[in-house]
C-alpha cells in the first residue's frame, strides 16, 4: 500500500482571508484508484481546500501536487485540463436542455459546424454503460429524478475526461435507494482507476465507501485515518474535537393530554392533486411524535396545512380540543405554536435581513420588541443578543445579515426564535438538513428539553437515524397517509423501510411474528 | 447595512453621476463645442441666482415626492411604473378641490386639496394592488395602462367637465396656492413654493416609516422574502395593497405639488407628464434611501433647470443638452452593471475578507 502512487498530493496549503486562515497548513494525499473521505465541521475549511484544488480559488502558500507533478492551478479551466471534476451539490444543470445537451454543454462534438447528436449520444451511452450510470439521453433534465440528474453531472465530468472526481455531499439530496445506487457508482468508478474525494459530513457513507478519511478542524488537518480501523464515533470525535454522542440521552416519555389532533384531514398540493388523504393523528403533552417517510408524500403540505399555510380542503386540525384549521397563520402562531419550517433559507429566514430582524420574525410587532406600531430597535437588538448567547449561535454580532451566517448556525437561530416562544406545540421540520454532527447533537437536545418540559413536539425528518433517535412514537408516512405508527424501541429501520414503502402493519406484524 | 454597504450606496451615485458628466462632455466635445463653457451655463442656468435656485427646488419637489413613492413600492418587492399616472390624477384632483371650495380659508383649503391629491394617487395605485394580490396580474402591466386611462380621463374632465371646451382650468385662487409671497419675492419671483417643505417633510416621513415601524419592516419583510413573511404571520395581500396605496398617494401628492404649487390649474396633456419617469430615475439613483432622494432630486431639478439655459448661454443645442442629460440617466440606470463591476473588483483583490468568508461559510453549511 505503501508504493500507491498518489493522485493528488496537497501540501502546507494556507488560504487567507484577509485576517482570517480559512486553511491553515493542510495536508491532503489521495492514492490513486481509491475513495478518500473529506470530513469537517461546516466552516471547517473543507469547501475553501476543493475550491482551491478545481482552481475557484489560488491558495495563498503550499502547494498542489496532481500525479507527482507539481502544478499551478490558477482557474477552472486548468483544472479541468489536470482532470479534476466537481460534481456539485447543487446540480449546475440547465433544466430545459435534455440530458445530452447539458453532457456535452461546452465540449460539442461537431461535424461541418453544427452538433453532432448521434455521436454525443453514443460517447454518452458508451460512458454510462462503462460505469453503471443508468440515464435516459433524450429526457429533458427537468423530467428526471434527482437520482438521475445527479449521474447526469457525473457524466458530465466523466465526458470531460476527469480522473479525480470531487463529490460535494452527493448524499444529502438522494432517498436511501438512491444512496445505494450512488455508492455502486462510486465503487464502479474507482474500479476503472478513478480517484475520489468524497465532502461529507456522514459517517457511515464514509465507513461504507472511502479508504482514507482526512478530518479538517478549524482549517487544519488533524489527520488521515484508514477508514477500516477506525469507529464512527473515533471519526466524529476527531472531527468535532470532543467526545460526541450520537444517541440522544433521554429519559422514558411521559405522554399526558392530548394537544394535537388530527383527523381525516385532506390538503392539495399546488397543483391541485391531493397530497394528504383522510390522515389522522395525535400528539399529546411530554412526547416527540416523529413522522417518517420518503420526500414527497405528503408530508410538507401536512405541516402546512397544520400551520395555516395551505388550505384545508376536509377534516378538522384541534390544538388542545379547539379547531384551528381555517385560521390564518398568525392566529395558529399565537395559538402558541411553534415551526421550524423543512426549507430554511424560503420560509424560516429573511436572508438579507439582519440576525435580529430574523429573530424577532415571529414577535415584532408585540411589546417590549414594538410599541403602538413602532419598533424599538434597542429592545429587539438585546432580545437577540440574549438568544443568540442562550442558544449558541456563532455570529459575529446581531446586526450582520443572517445569511453571513452558516447554515447550522441559521438553524440555531430559527430553532431559537421558535422554541423561546414557549410553544405548546413544536413542529419541527428537517431540522438537521445538512447539519455537522456537533450541530445535530445540540438541536436533538433542544427538542428532547422541549418535550421534558411538558411540551408536544412532532418532528418530520426523511433521516431515519434522527427518527429513531428523537422519537416516543413513530408515525410512518406514505402517499397522504399514515401507514403504520411503532415505538422506536421496538422497530427496525428494515420495518420503517416497508412501512415507507407502502406496506401495512399487517405485513409488518405478520413478519414479526415469523421472526419469532 | 454594513459600513461597506453604506459607503458604496454614496460612492456609487456619484460615480455614475461624473461618469455621465464625462461622457456628456464628449459629445459635446465631439460635435465642437465648448464643455467647458457648456457645463458653466448648466451650472449658472441653475443655481446662479437666487431665481435659478427658486426654479431648481421647485422642479425639485414633485421629483423627490414621486421618488419616494416608487422606493416604497421597490422595497416591497413592486415595480410601480404606473407613478406618472398617479401624477396626473393627484394634479387633477387637487385642482378639483381646490376650484370647488375657492370660498374655504387657506389654512382649510389647502391641506384638503393635498388629500385629495394623495387620495386620488393612492386610490389609482391600489387598483393595481388590488388586482395583484387577488389576481396575480402583473403591476408593471397594469400600472402601465392605468397610465394612459389617467391622461385621457383627465384631459376628458378638464374639456368637458370642468370647462366648456378650454384647454386648460382656470387658475386657483389663492387661499389654495402653496406659493408664499416672501419665498416668490426672495427668489425674484421664480415659481418655487412651499411643496419643497412638505417633500422635505416627507423623506423623513417615509425614513421613519420604513426603518422604524411594524408596517414598514412587514414591507420590507414582503419584499425581501414573501413566502416566510406569510410563514412569519404577515399577509401577503394586505402589504401588496398597502404599499401600492402609499406609492400612488406619494406620487398624487408630487402631482398636487404641480396643481397647487408650479402651474396652479391643470391643462391638456398630450403624454404623461415626465415627473413620472424622472422620478423614477431619481429613486435609482438614490439607490431607494430616502435621504439619497433628496439628494438626487434636487440634482435632477438643478439638471432639469440648467439645461434649458445652456444653448442660450453656450450655444449649445438642446438637442446635445438632452444627450448630456440622458448619458447621465443612462449610468445611473446602468448602476447596477457598476455595483456588480465593483463587487467584481473586490473579489480579485479578496480585500473583502468577510464577504468571501461568510460565503464560503454559508457554501459549507448547505
Amino acid at each position: 500500500m505503501t508504493t500507491q502512487t498518489l493522485a493528488i498530493e496537497m501540501k502546507k496549503i494556507v488560504k487567507q482571508f484577509g485576517e482570517f486562515r480559512a486553511n491553515d497548513g493542510i495536508d491532503l494525499a489521495v492514492k490513486a484508484g481509491t475513495i478518500h473521505a473529506l470530513l469537517g465541521e461546516n466552516g471547517a475549511g473543507k469547501s475553501t481546500l476543493m475550491n482551491i484544488l478545481s482552481g475557484l480559488l489560488e491558495q495563498t502558500s503550499g502547494e498542489i501536487l496532481i500525479n507527482g507533478e507539481e502544478v499551478s492551478i490558477s482557474n477552472p479551466t486548468i483544472a479541468n485540463k489536470l482532470g479534476i471534476g466537481m460534481v456539485h451539490q447543487h446540480f449546475m444543470l440547465i433544466k430545459d436542455f435534455t440530458v445530452t445537451e447539458n453532457i456535452v454543454l461546452g465540449n460539442e462534438p461537431k461535424k461541418a459546424g453544427i452538433i453532432d447528436r448521434s455521436k454525443a449520444e453514443k460517447e454518452i451511452i458508451e460512458l454510462s454503460q462503462k460505469y453503471g450510470l443508468d440515464v435516459n439521453p433524450n429526457a429533458k433534465v427537468a423530467d428526471i429524478s434527482i437520482g438521475m440528474q445527479q449521474r447526469v453531472e457525473i457524466l458530465k465530468t466523466l465526458y470531460r475526461g476527469a480522473n479525480i472526481l470531487i463529490f460535494d455531499e452527493p448524499t444529502a439530496v438522494l432517498t436511501p435507494q438512491e444512496i445505494d445506487e450512488l455508492i455502486k457508482i462510486m465503487k464502479s468508478l474507482t474500479a476503472e482507476g478513478k480517484s475520489i474525494i468524497l465532502i461529507t459530513h456522514k459517517l457511515d457513507e464514509i465507513k461504507a465507501v472511502a479508504q482514507d478519511c482526512t478530518v479538517i478542524r478549524r482549517g487544519k488537518s488533524i489527520g488521515t485515518v484508514d477508514v477500516a480501523s477506525v469507529t464512527e464515533q473515533e471519526l466524529a470525535d476527531m472531527m468535532v474535537g470532543r467526545a460526541v454522542s450520537f444517541k440522544t440521552e433521554k429519559k422514558p416519555g411521559s405522554p399526558k393530554e392530548l394537544v394535537l389532533s388530527i383527523e381525516n384531514l385532506v390538503v392539495k398540493e399546488k397543483r391541485g392533486l391531493e397530497a394528504v388523504k383522510g390522515l389522522s393523528l395525535e400528539v399529546h403533552a411530554g412526547e416527540v411524535v416523529g413522522i417518517a417517510g420518503i420526500d414527497g408524500n405528503g408530508q410538507s403540505e401536512l405541516i402546512q396545512a397544520i400551520t395555516g399555510l395551505s388550505k384545508v380542503e376536509e377534516g378538522s386540525v384541534k390544538l388542545k380540543g379547539k379547531e384551528i384549521s381555517g385560521f390564518r397563520p398568525r392566529a395558529i402562531t399565537e395559538k402558541n405554536i411553534g415551526h421550524v419550517p423543512e426549507d430554511r433559507h424560503k420560509l424560516g429566514l429573511i436572508l438579507e435581513m439582519s440576525v435580529a430582524e430574523n429573530i424577532a420574525l415571529q414577535t415584532y410587532y408585540k411589546e417590549p420588541l414594538s410599541s403602538k406600531g413602532l419598533l424599538n430597535y434597542k429592545n429587539i437588538n438585546e432580545y437577540a443578543r440574549n438568544l443568540i448567547q442562550e442558544y449558541d449561535v456563532r455570529t459575529v454580532n446581531e446586526l450582520i445579515p443572517v445569511k453571513a451566517l452558516s447554515g447550522g448556525n441559521q438553524q440555531k437561530a430559527i430553532i431559537a426564535r421558535e422554541v423561546d416562544r414557549n410553544p405548546d406545540l413544536l413542529i419541527v421540520a428537517q431540522p438537521t438538513r445538512g447539519l455537522d454532527v456537533g450541530a445535530i447533537e445540540y438541536i436533538h437536545k433542544r427538542l428532547i428539553e422541549q418535550r421534558d418540559k411538558g411540551k408536544a413536539v412532532l418532528l418530520i425528518s426523511f433521516e431515519l437515524d434522527e427518527i429513531l433517535n428523537v422519537s416516543d412514537r413513530i408515525a410512518v408516512m406514505h402517499d397522504g397517509q399514515i401507514s403504520g405508527v411503532v415505538l422506536p424501541e421496538e422497530t427496525t429501520p428494515q420495518e420503517l423501510g416497508l412501512l415507507m414503502a407502502g406496506k401495512t402493519m399487517e405485513t409488518i406484524e405478520k413478519n414479526r411474528q415469523e421472526s419469532c | 447595512m454594513s459600513m461597506k454597504e453604506k459607503t458604496k450606496n454614496i460612492v456609487l451615485p456619484l460615480v455614475s453621476v461624473f461618469l455621465g458628466l464625462l461622457l456628456g462632455g464628449i459629445v459635446m466635445v465631439a460635435f465642437k463645442y465648448d464643455p467647458i463653457q457648456g457645463y458653466l451655463a448648466l451650472i449658472k442656468g441653475s443655481l446662479g441666482n437666487t431665481f435659478y435656485i427658486g426654479e431648481t427646488l421647485r422642479h425639485a419637489t414633485p421629483l423627490i415626492l414621486v421618488a419616494l413613492g416608487f422606493s416604497v413600492a421597490r422595497s416591497a418587492g413592486f415595480f410601480n411604473i404606473g407613478v406618472a399616472g398617479q401624477v396626473i390624477f393627484g394634479w387633477l384632483f387637487s385642482i378639483i378641490v381646490a376650484l370647488q371650495f375657492a370660498g374655504l380659508p387657506k389654512l382649510f383649503l389647502v391641506p384638503l386639496s393635498l388629500v385629495a391629491g394623495i387620495a386620488a394617487g393612492a386610490i389609482w395605485a391600489g387598483i393595481a394592488g388590488v388586482l395583484r394580490a387577488y389576481f396575480g396580474t402583473s403591476e408593471v402591466i397594469v400600472t402601465i395602462m392605468l397610465n394612459y386611462s389617467a391622461l385621457y380621463l383627465s384631459n376628458y374632465a378638464i374639456r368637458q367637465i370642468l370647462t366648456e371646451g378650454d384647454d386648460a382650468t382656470p387658475k386657483i385662487a389663492k387661499n389654495a396656492s402653496l406659493r408664499w409671497q416672501t419665498l416668490t419675492e426672495a427668489t425674484n419671483y421664480s415659481t418655487i413654493h412651499m411643496g419643497l417643505v412638505i417633500a422635505i417633510l416627507m423623506c423623513v416621513v417615509i425614513m421613519i416609516l420604513m426603518q422604524k415601524t411594524t408596517i414598514g419592516f412587514e414591507l420590507r419583510a414582503v419584499g425581501l422574502n414573501p413566502f416566510a413573511s406569510e410563514y412569519a404571520g404577515m399577509s401577503a395581500k394586505k402589504n401588496i395593497i398597502l404599499a401600492m396605496v402609499i406609492s400612488g398617494g406619494l406620487a398624487g401628492l408630487g402631482g398636487a405639488m404641480e396643481g397647487l404649487g408650479n402651474f396652479q390649474n391643470i391643462f391638456i396633456m398630450s403624454s404623461v407628464p415626465s415627473t413620472g419617469f424622472d422620478g423614477m430615475a431619481v429613486a435609482l439613483l438614490a439607490g431607494g434611501q430616502p435621504l439619497g432622494i433628496l439628494f438626487s432630486g434636487l440634482l435632477f431639478g438643478a439638471l432639469k433647470v440648467g439645461s434649458v439655459s445652456m444653448p442660450m448661454a453656450s450655444g449649445v443645442p438642446t438637442e446635445v443638452v438632452d444627450i448630456v442629460i440622458a448619458s447621465i440617466i443612462f449610468f445611473v440606470g446602468a448602476g447596477y452593471l457598476l455595483r456588480y463591476i465593483m463587487e467584481r473588483l473586490e473579489k480579485h483583490k479578496a480585500v473583502s475578507a468577510t464577504i468571501v468568508l461568510s460565503e464560503t461559510a454559508r457554501k459549507e453549511g448547505e
